[in-house]
């Protein structure tokens, strides 16, 4: 059954996420010959667990925030032709804020944020019921961020890997990476991307070992969400990429404009960058092109488990409620589990390893790696041709982590 | 508040067949049961009747009076406790695998509210039951199309039915009861399509097991068949569902056309597994490709202290099923150390041997037929909450990489919609598994059984959720 692996490529993908869809097509774009491998389905990891935000409005001024505007304006201009396929919705975020104390610290974070480019508006709490009727009256104001929006993200990543097929690029689910071909380092090989440095002795990353065969690449891309710290292993460098639990909680089907933005509580910013292991909850709230209410987030360090927790399902319930009264008597269908992937400074690792060259990095985007899969597809594929990227890459080095910073 | 409630020795799931045997049995035995069922009265699908009506006189009937009359009087004595109209929506336990369980309970939707919305217990019987096996066919989603078990739980709950001139096809010996029912109700059954040949299933029996319940039934619908004058057809399968608003007749084997109002479907059943998967029991595919809970020769599922009896074990009949849920009251007194009487646990044993193989012979006579997907075309509805077509599955498979039933979930949709794929469940899985070029697995199953919430529950109770497991 299973297709024959090509026997080279350009570039090979581990992970057949959004983020290595992202990346396998803006790659095949730019000329390489991409071959995109995943031990399970197509977006069957931490891509089909996720919500779809593509958000500017949770991020704190910094790296983050920089990378978020740029994906934003990836899949709004670069991706925006292809938007119908993945269900590229530019609803908005609305956070709203139940007391002055918080809509002051929101006041501030906005200011903060326009700053650095992201559009911003203030709400008072009577301007709330004309943007989102069914809101709780208690509400102390809010501020509307019309560059949030939304995506499919499963169906992102599969028509991504689609366009990028159509232009082609090779994907081969069911083959999990066992392996990495390796060579002694010692000597710089023509066909290597500019992995920069000196790679004197270090082992180089040459392809990859799946059990249906290899393939040689003279880079290969760690996409794989959440297992990436894994895969990283496999080629002898450590990548702290740890899960972060997540549910979603989906609503029986409402009228449309039921929830008529992204809407979600201001205490959401601090969960995102809380570092506590113990279950971090905030409401989001959205409704959805099927007229389903998605209803997120919790964040827990907990491993791999994927089971219910009461704890974590009353949460989410009670946050809802909590901004949307009449979701008291709705009913719930479902609850999915994800697994965020993070790292411990809550940044994305984007670029490449030289502490194995030849490998390269596009992994850790914790809950917000759909949103951020554009601009860090983009990203690396302009890396990988030497071109200049258009954001520095440094804040995201996967090297960052090392005691000593030796390959900094 | 809860905590002073008392934490049971068990909890039965289910008031059918199995359920009730079960309860009854481990109440006998000596241990305090909780039994809780959705349905209002106990019976299940399987002796599902109204109030008013004097239960069945044949030999099943004759079954459940005695058992009912048996729960009754435990009851009276307080050693079971009884809740209809509650149904489970969630069980969970301290630990994956010791401790109390804890069921979250709420009421069959627009129901008065509930006596209890949760209970304790140290062990489990999941006696689930099973639902109508569906499979998609172009036409299907038409009113007047009904699965078979929702047309015999018509005619059992409120002895009518909407129509005048019926077709029941499918395959199985279910469709003589709903046909006779039918018929009984004074609706002109037009045909039978049974879609195997249908004779010689007894050549599967082996010679040691005899069935006279079973043998005695199927000369009875004969009988009955006969009096009405249905036509039984065999090796006739209905292809094509006619009508624009609603259904208008059938077409036979690509040809013939019967005009009909009424349409019952029947291809089997398959078992409700919501609660076994959830609380981790380890699964597999049955004889009749349903996913099956999988319990040893005590009705042990994997997970310690749950048994499982009745169709969750594989869909086999109710007199199986009161053997199976007898056992399980067995199994369960002993590992408590109460006395058992080996006899009746030898009696069991061979009960359900021979009901066992007497199930995989029906398995084996009535199997759905192969091929069934190849009658579907680009517009047939598979997924009907989500009106997902078979088109648009084929569109998943070739252009965006689905190869298995949960990717297709996320990339079309099937599935998503209200019944959360126990419609569509083991047709999606099928007909993934044709277009990907090999046979379904318990794999491609699992994921489309489980479900977080075994029932629908609203954000309110979910914000009530305890403290406590």
């Amino acid at each position: 059954m299973h297709q024959e692996l090509p026997r080279t490529a350009d570039l090979v993908v581990i992970g057949a996420g959004v983020v290595g869809a992202a990346a396998a097509w803006f790659a095949t774009l730019a000329g390489l010959r991409v071959v995109v491998v995943d031990r399970g389905g197509i977006a069957g990891g931490t891509s089909g667990a996720g919500e779809g935000n593509v958000l500017v409005s949770d991020k704190e001024p910094g790296p983050e925030l920089e990378l978020a505007r740029y994906s934003r304006q990836v899949w709004g201009e670069d991706l925006g032709p292809y938007g119908e396929r993945w269900e590229f919705e530019r609803k908005g975020g609305l956070v709203v804020a139940s007391t002055p104390a918080a809509l002051g610290a929101l006041r501030t974070l906005a200011e903060r944020q326009r700053a650095r480019g992201v559009v911003v508006r203030e709400v008072s709490g009577a301007g709330l019921p004309a943007l989102e009727p069914r809101l709780t009256h208690e509400a102390a104001g809010g501020a509307l961020y019309p560059q949030d929006a939304q995506v499919q993200p499963m169906l992102a990543a599969a028509q991504l890997l689609r366009l990028a097929r159509q232009r082609g690029a090779v994907v081969r689910t069911r083959t999990e990476v066992v392996g990495f071909l390796r060579r002694r380092g010692g000597r710089r090989t023509g066909a290597a991307p500019a992995t920069g440095g000196d790679v004197g002795g270090r082992p180089v990353v040459t392809g990859v070992r799946t059990p249906h065969g290899t393939v040689s690449a003279p880079a290969v891309l760690n996409a794989a969400g959440t297992w990436a710290g894994a895969v990283a292993e496999l080629a002898g460098v450590g990548l702290p990429v740890l899960p972060r639990r997540g549910f979603v909680l989906v609503t029986e089907p409402l009228p449309p404009a039921t929830v008529r933005h992204k809407v979600y509580a201001a205490d959401y910013v601090d969960a995102v960058a809380s570092s506590d292991a113990e279950l971090q909850a905030s409401p989001v709230v959205e409704g959805t092109g099927g007229g389903t209410v998605l209803i997120g987030s919790t964040r827990e360090r907990v491993g791999f488990d994927r089971r219910p927790s009461p704890a974590a399902v009353r949460a989410l319930a009670r946050g809802a409620i909590g901004l949307f009264p009449i979701l008291a008597s709705v009913r719930a269908m479902r609850v999915y589990a994800g697994f965020r992937p993070y790292c411990p400074d809550h940044l994305p690792v984007i670029g490449p390893d030289p502490r194995a060259p030849g490998l390269w990095h596009a992994c850790g985007h914790e809950g917000a790696g759909i949103g951020l899969a554009a601009g860090t597809g983009k990203l690396i594929a302009q890396a990988l041709t030497g071109e200049a990227t258009d954001l520095d890459l440094a804040p995201f080095a996967p090297e960052r982590f090392e005691e000593g910073g030796w390959c900094g | 508040m809860t905590t002073d409630r008392p934490t049971y020795d068990v909890a039965v799931v289910g008031a059918g067949p199995a359920g009730l045997a079960a309860a009854v049995g481990a109440a006998e035995a000596g241990l305090d049961v909780v039994l809780i069922d959705a349905g209002r009265l106990p019976g299940g699908q399987y002796w599902r009747h109204d109030e008013h009506a004097a239960p069945p006189r044949h030999h099943h009937g004759r079954l459940f009076t005695r058992l009912s009359a048996r729960l009754r009087h435990q009851r009276r004595l307080g050693r079971l406790h009884y809740l209809p109209g509650h149904q489970v929506w969630l069980i969970d336990r301290l630990r994956p695998d010791s401790g109390p369980f804890t069921l979250r309970l709420n009421g069959p939707y627009d129901t008065a509210p509930v006596e209890r919305d949760r209970v304790r217990a140290r062990a489990l019987v999941l006696c689930c039951g099973a639902y109508d096996r569906q499979l998609p066919l172009p036409g299907w989603e038409l009113p007047g199309v009904m699965a078979a078990g929702g047309v015999q739980a018509l005619l059992k709950g409120q002895r009518a039915v909407a129509g005048s001139r019926a077709v029941v096809a499918g395959t199985g010996p279910f469709l003589l009861p709903v046909a006779t029912g039918l018929a009984r109700a004074g609706v002109r059954v037009l045909a039978v399509c049974e879609a195997n040949p249908a004779h010689g299933w007894l050549r599967h029996l082996d010679g040691a097991v005899r069935a006279p319940a079973k043998s005695a039934e199927a000369v009875r619908y004969a009988a009955l068949m006969a009096r009405h004058r249905i036509p039984y057809r065999t090796r006739a399968t209905v292809t094509e569902i006619l009508g624009e608003d609603r259904v208008r007749g059938v077409r036979i084997d690509g040809g013939e056309v019967l005009e009909a109002d009424l349409v019952a479907l029947g291809w089997g059943f398959t078992p409700a597994l919501e609660l076994p998967l959830m609380v981790g029991a380890d699964t597999r595919r049955d004889l009749d490709g349903s996913l099956v809970a999988a319990v040893d020769a005590r009705q042990r599922t994997t997970v310690p202290d749950v048994l499982a009896a009745g169709e969750t074990t594989g869909v086999g009949g109710a007199a199986l099923a009161v053997a199976e849920g007898r056992l399980a009251a067995l199994s369960l007194a002993a590992a408590q150390g109460l006395p058992v009487d080996p006899r009746a646990v030898r009696r069991l044993r061979t009960a359900i041997r021979h009901g066992r193989a007497f199930a995989a012979a029906l398995h084996r006579t009535y199997p759905v037929p192969d091929g069934w997907t190849d009658r579907l075309t680009e517009r047939t509805v598979v997924c009907r909450c989500e009106e997902v077509t078979y088109g648009e599955l084929c569109h998943a498979r070739t252009e965006l990489g689905a190869e298995d039933p949960r990717t297709m979930k996320l990339l079309a949709r099937t599935g998503m919609g209200w019944c959360q794929g126990r419609i569509c469940g083991f047709a999606v899985a099928a007909v993934t598994a044709s277009l990907t070029g090999r046979p379904a697995t318990a794999e491609d199953l699992r994921p489309l059984a489980a479900r977080p919430f075994a029932a629908p529950v609203t954000l309110g109770e979910l914000a009530e959720l305890g403290e406590e497991p």
